[in-house]
């Protein structure tokens, strides 16, 4: 099996570089990495989070664009496509429109922005359909206990919503609803929540009950510096990413902010590591696989971060005038590269035997 | 090993508190069963025993418990982990990995065992459960039976010395059940465990207790003998109730004694003629020809619902293949089989849910996928396993009156419909605060209320205690004496035999055995009822058969 660390450094690498361009072609071309991968090395049995992810973007996508038809997002434009009638505000609200021209540009500008967040979130769907979530966390240190509860709980709340939310679609129907349209899903956004929560509380009350985070008997000064190192460490490196990740914001937030965050949280964890008492039960190795992964995840993110922050051509989506975007030829060799390095990992067991099985059916 | 010093936990909001003045004291190796009605605070006492409560439940907790001398209090329970096992109700909503192997080793991990310790205590926990199959499988994968194995594995291989279960077969099919329970009976006799378990089918488990401890609306009995509390518990299994009746005294446990002592009975009754149930004598035999007689299209009047060649693929499984099934008005068949066989899968395309490979589905002499969700609901109604999933409101009066709307009917009829299932239920309570038999209740209602002549239910009795279930069978058999034809798949053989009138059991999807419930239950050693298996070969199913047949005149 491969290391799932290893796996979303990859799947975060790519998200990373996605988030950095509005190039169309190139954002098609992760969601393309991403899914080929799914494809080929989802183990057998393992969550099916890519489509879920992959829906959620479209909708994003979808409300983009509506938004900016309803709206207007600012991107002006002199493709008319089609005049809308303006609503008549009233004074105070002079800052907003409603209706109105709607053009080419700030249609594509729109759906372009949407389709970003979508592959950056189909990124992410990827690394969680490789590697399990619940597995990546047997590796976080234990200084992070609160917070890898709530992680564990908030990854697997998704694929939990979308089960219970058919159940609950199933159960209206036999209510005699058709279970479509707004209405009907307002009706059922508290019971699917609340079931959701549930068993979210569950999960958490199991590991606890099964000795999650259990530390051995530590100082009140130890325990304090722990925590307050995390908990700056873990808001710079949030801050940082957010910073690298939306490039409107930039500036100090961004690279510099990481490194600090990230420098405190190693503290943090060097600090916790002294006193970890959980064991490995046959970790996964770390090789040649994971350290391409890792590789490619980095290379690509480095070279859409430098490529957007340098303003190369190619990057973003030229809509005044507009053109169809040129492809930029290092972005794409960095993609192809993620796209290669999946073809070097092994295929997991289960769905290599069950090929296996299919070819002897045919 | 377990001390409850005088202990009450309320919670807040809650007019009584949920356990009062429990003071229990649990010896080390011993098994104890505790027993009560839903609600009762059986669920608190447990999550006492290892600090869930009030460290991750909330709520106020007034005396001590100690658990291997520790204090709860001071204890929160991870810090009990290494001496307290805890297993979930629902198995795989407590799983934190995803394979069998990763599963078993994550608590040990969590603890800090030694890793080549780590290696061989996983492979000990993998054979004392039997589970060296399927060690490196999904755990989604699994059937229930083996979830709930691997969760007590998973406890098990971290060492503790106390196991602590909550309805650890509820979800299982008799022979899966069994497997568990005799793991655990390994665990105390073997290795001088201390088990405490709450369990609603006692009939799986009363044999195996060495103690008993009676919950009733927050107040614990000290530990009784199992024989001398089932004298009195209002709850109890057929085969006490059996010895009840026949004032055997010391009362039989286990199938095993009572066969022994009702050896002259079934000699006095092995003279006399076959006895008959008074409610279901005309029916029985009927069933038989259904399918055939199915051929000459409508030949048959009373058929409501059919399955014809009926094939539903999941995924890569095919969960049903080829069935072919029709139920008749007035009928009351129960649908059995393993975990996995494809009983939920049939109801599920018996209301036109399920997309279907081959075969066809009619009910009322139509399709139910291709009728409207609200023409569906007035031919075919589904009581899902989770009655929670058809409820919304916040209110029991509210979810009737949005049932009435939702159904068209006049106001009232759900709220008419539930009172006359369940009696009074308090309008103004919240759904989820219902106990469990008053939930399922209000759920019949609302698919009642649908007007469904076809009554579909997925395992009706999980969690349902023996009240709430000696009310479920009278409704039942009401329906189905009102012309409804109901269709159960349950584990529960006490239920079966109470109630229906033809069984069929399913096995990977094919209809293994289809005929009516005397003959096909009395004779299997899996889905036999107690009384039967203490009266074989005399074809009693039900306590009510015994004594009728003992007595035809009263």
């Amino acid at each position: 099996m491969i290391h799932p660390v290893a796996w979303w450094a990859w799947g975060v690498g790519l998200a990373t570089a996605a988030a950095h361009t509005t190039n169309p072609v190139l954002l098609v071309l992760v969601v393309v990495v991403a899914g080929w991968a799914v494809l080929e090395r989802r183990e057998v049995g393992a969550i099916e989070a890519f489509r879920p992810f992959l829906l959620i973007g479209l909708v994003a996508v979808l409300l983009r664009v509506v938004m900016a038809v309803v709206l207007g997002n600012g991107v002006g434009g002199s493709l008319v496509i089609v005049d809308l009638p303006r609503l008549a505000l009233p004074s105070w609200l002079a800052g907003l429109r409603v209706g109105g021209p709607v053009t080419l540009e700030s249609v594509l500008a729109a759906a372009v922005d949407g389709m970003r967040l979508a592959a950056t979130l189909a990124c992410i769907g990827a690394a969680n359909a490789l590697a399990s979530p619940k597995r990546l966390l047997r590796y976080a240190p234990a200084t992070l206990y609160d917070i890898g509860t709530a992680i564990v709980v908030a990854l697997t709340f998704a694929p939990q919503l979308v089960d219970l939310a058919s159940r609950v679609r199933v159960a209206r129907r036999l209510r005699g609803h058709a279970g479509r349209g707004p209405r009907e899903l307002a009706r059922l956004v508290v019971p699917v929540l609340a079931g959701t929560l549930e068993r979210s509380l569950e999960l958490a009350a199991s590991m606890e009950s099964r000795g999650y985070g259990r530390l051995p008997v530590r100082t009140g000064r130890a325990r304090w510096l722990g925590s307050i190192l995390a908990l700056l460490g873990t808001a710079g490196t949030c801050a940082g990413l957010y910073g690298l990740l939306s490039p409107s914001v930039g500036g100090w937030l961004g690279l510099p902010t990481l490194v600090v965050g990230v420098a405190l949280a190693a503290a943090s964890l060097v600090l916790g590591a002294r006193r970890e008492v959980r064991t490995a039960y046959r970790r996964d190795p770390w090789r040649a696989p994971e350290w391409a992964l890792t590789l490619a995840g980095a290379v690509a993110a480095g070279v859409f971060v430098v490529a957007d922050g340098t303003g190369a051509a190619g990057m973003a989506l030229h809509s005044a005038p507009l053109a169809w975007p040129e492809v930029p030829l290092l972005a794409t060799l960095a993609l192809a590269l993620c796209l290669s390095t999946v073809a070097l990992t092994p295929v997991p067991p289960r769905l290599a035997a069950a090929r296996i099985r299919s070819a002897a059916a045919a | 090993m377990i001390d409850f010093q005088d202990v009450s936990v309320s919670y807040a909001g809650q007019s009584r508190p949920a356990l009062s003045g429990a003071t229990v004291h649990i010896d080390e190796g011993e098994l104890v069963l505790v027993v009560g009605p839903t609600g009762s605070g059986k669920s608190t006492l447990l999550r006492c025993i290892n600090g869930l409560v009030p460290h991750f439940t909330g709520g106020l907790l007034q005396g001590r418990v100690l658990v291997g001398g520790r204090d709860t209090r001071t204890h929160r329970p991870r810090d009990l982990a290494d001496l307290v096992g805890f297993v979930v109700q629902d198995p795989m909503s407590g799983f934190v990995t995803d394979t069998v192997e990763d599963e078993i080793a994550y608590g040990m991990e969590a603890l800090g065992v030694d890793p080549l310790a780590m290696r061989r205590r996983v492979e000990d926990a993998l054979d004392v459960l039997a589970l060296a199959q399927v060690r490196d499988r999904p755990l989604r994968s699994l059937s229930g039976g083996q979830q709930q194995r691997v969760a007590i594995a998973a406890v098990l291989a971290a060492g503790p010395r106390i196991l602590v279960l909550d309805e650890p077969t509820s979800a299982l099919d008799p022979v899966a059940a069994e497997d568990v329970l005799a793991a655990l009976h390994r665990l105390v006799h073997d290795l001088g465990m201390t088990v405490v378990m709450a369990e609603h089918r006692l009939e799986r488990v009363v044999h195996h207790a060495d103690r008993i401890l009676l919950v009733e609306a927050g107040h614990a009995s000290p530990l009784l003998d199992p024989a001398e509390a089932m004298v009195t518990s209002p709850i109890h299994p057929p085969v006490v109730s059996l010895g009840r009746r026949l004032h055997w005294r010391p009362l039989p446990l286990s199938v095993r004694e009572a066969r022994r002592r009702a050896s002259d009975i079934r000699e006095r009754l092995a003279t006399l003629p076959p006895p008959g149930r008074a409610n279901q004598g005309a029916r029985t035999g009927r069933s038989a020809d259904h399918v055939g007689a199915l051929g000459a299209a409508g030949a048959v009047t009373n058929v409501v619902a059919a399955a014809i060649g009926l094939t539903v693929r999941r995924g890569q499984v095919t969960a049903l293949s080829g069935v072919d099934l029709a139920f008749t008005a007035g009928e009351i068949t129960a649908v059995m089989g393993r975990n996995g066989a494809g009983k939920s899968t049939l109801l599920a395309a018996l209301v036109g849910e399920l997309p279907r490979h081959h075969g066809r589905v009619s009910v009322m002499g139509s399709d139910p996928a291709r009728l409207t969700p609200a023409a569906r609901c007035a031919a075919v109604g589904l009581v899902p396993q989770d009655p929670d999933l058809l409820l919304y409101a916040d209110s029991v009066g509210a979810e009737c009156r949005s049932a009435d709307a939702d159904f068209g009917c006049p106001p009232g009829t759900t709220a008419a419909l539930l009172a006359r299932i369940a009696g009074p239920v308090p309008g103004d309570r919240h759904p989820r605060d219902l106990s469990e038999g008053q939930r399922l209740a209000l759920a019949l209602a609302i698919v009642l209320a649908g007007g469904a002549s076809v009554l579909l239910l997925d395992e009706p009795t999980r969690g349902l205690d023996y009240q709430a279930k000696a009310r479920l069978v009278e409704v039942l058999r009401h329906l189905a004496d009102e012309g409804h034809a109901v269709v159960l798949a349950t584990h529960d053989v006490e239920l079966v035999a109470e109630v229906a009138h033809r069984v069929v059991v399913l096995a990977d999807g094919e209809v293994v055995t289809d005929g009516p419930a005397r003959q096909v239950i009395a004779g299997s050693p899996a889905f036999a009822p107690q009384v039967a298996k203490i009266m074989h070969p005399i074809p009693c199913l039900t306590v009510e058969d015994v004594c009728h047949a003992l007595d035809p005149v009263s």
